[in-house]
This record gives structure tokens, sequence and C-alpha cells, in this order.
């Protein structure tokens, strides 16, 4: 029995409205980090210290920049979540809790911004 | 009124003071901890990309940062998190198969992850000196 309405009941999606979206989505990105970020372990360890031409030639090569581009994607979106579930945990301050909210919003946006175009503009030998 | 007051003194998360620290707990906490870490670590690869992408001279001297003592104690501590992390989650993971939940399993994960984690970060150093 219970107060909930049959079209409430058939959607499935609990109070929030979202259902499980974003515990599948967190799960989705963390199988997907996995390789990915095993590449760019793998990546960095090869160039690190190495001179400024010879890390460009490498990330200019197209398969290590899309899969570079797709490691951003999966991981920034990962975070994302992950810092949301953090902020709604433990930021009890309404305002102050929207607030770091929409921030964790723009930052990884900004972050993936800044990559992609580095990137690219690397992919695109200019 | 009573109710407000009750209210006011609810419990609220984080509880780590008034709990006694077991493995699973603490390798709860190293996970967010990890996690929020990496979060900021991502500076650390879009300030790396971007240099890559502004030319030689500045790429040098961020070349020359990430060489530096800070700079490759920053990068032992953003390694060793992002495979604490990722060990955390793939024990999720597991977890979300249903398998390996009780007491005894989780406690092993749990030790499973630190080792591991320290473990895998020093093989990678090692091959990443290796390399050169």
């Amino acid at each position: 029995m219970g107060l909930r309405t049959p079209f409430s009941k058939v959607h499935g999606l609990g109070s929030a409205h979202e259902g499980t979206e974003h515990f599948w989505r967190q799960r989705l990105t963390a199988v997907s980090n996995i390789p990915l970020i095993l590449f760019l372990i793998v990546l960095v360890a090869m160039l690190a210290g190495k001179p400024h031409g010879e890390v460009i030639a490498t990330l200019s090569s197209p398969l290590v920049a899309v899969v570079l581009l797709l490691a951003l994607l999966s991981v920034l979106y990962h975070m994302r979540l992950g810092m949301q579930a953090v902020i709604e945990d433990y930021i009890h301050h309404e305002l102050l809790k929207v607030g770091l909210l929409m921030l964790n919003v723009f930052y990884p946006l900004a972050i993936g911004l800044i990559s992609a175009f580095a990137i690219l503009k690397l992919a695109f030998g200019a | 009124m009573a109710n407000d007051s009750i209210r006011a003194k609810r419990p609220l998360s984080p509880h780590l003071t008034i709990h006694k620290p077991i493995p699973t707990m603490v390798m709860s906490i190293f996970h967010r901890i990890t996690g929020m870490g990496l979060y900021f670590g991502t500076l650390l690869l879009a300030w790396w990309l971007m240099a890559a992408a502004s030319g030689p001279a500045y790429f040098d001297w961020v070349n020359g940062f990430f060489g530096s003592w800070f700079g490759i104690l920053l990068l032992i501590g953003f390694s060793w998190a992002l495979i604490h992390h990722m060990l955390g989650g793939i024990r999720h993971l597991i977890w979300d198969t249903g398998v390996w939940m009780e007491k005894h399993n989780s406690t092993r994960l749990a030790w499973a992850t630190i080792i591991g984690s320290l473990a895998l970060t020093l093989v990678v150093w090692l091959a990443g000196i290796a390399l050169r």
C-alpha cells in the first residue's frame, strides 16, 4: 500500500525523481576510468622528464589524443558525481551547498575545456 | 520549541570522532580523501597539457617544477591517490556484485587495497625510472 500514486510507482524514481541515475553513472564512469587511467599512468610515466619535442610528438598522435580526450570525459564526469556526493553529505548550510554544487559543475567543465583545447591544438599541429 | 532543540542537536555526518577506526572504515575515508585530492589534482594534468601546447620554453619551466623535489613529492602523492582510489573503486565494483561483503572478507579487501596501492605505486615509479 502506501500513499504513492500508481504513476510514481511505475516510474520507480523515488523521492528525488532521479532513480538510480547518479549511482549508475558513477559506476559506468568508474568502469570506463579503469582502462583509461591505466593508459594515462603509462603515458605520463613514459613522458616524464622528456624534452618538449618528444612529448608533443607523442601527445599529437591521433590514438593518444583520442584516448586522452575519452579519459578526460570519463574522469571529469566521474569526479563531478563524486564531489557532488561529498558536498551533499557534509555541507549543511543551504546557500553554501548550492553555491558549491554550482562550482562543482563549472570546475570540471573548465578543466575539461582547457585540457581538450591543449590536446586538440597539439593534435592539429598548431 | 522542544522539537527545534532536538533537531538542532541531531547528529550529522561526519561521525569520525565517535567510532573506533577499523580497516574498512579507514579505507572508506581514504577513498573519499583520495577522490577529493584527485579532483584538484586534475589541475596539474590540465596545466601540464597546456604547457605542452604553449611551447618549449614554458614547457621546460613546468617540467623543471615537476622534476623538483616538491614536484616529485606531489606526483608520488598524486600517483598513489590515483592507484588507491582505483583499487578502492574496484573493491566497490566487487561488492556491487554482492560478493565478499562478510566481515572477514571485507576486512581482507580493505587491507588488500592499502597494501596493493602502496606496492603498485612503488612498481610504477620503479618502472618509470627504469624507462629513462
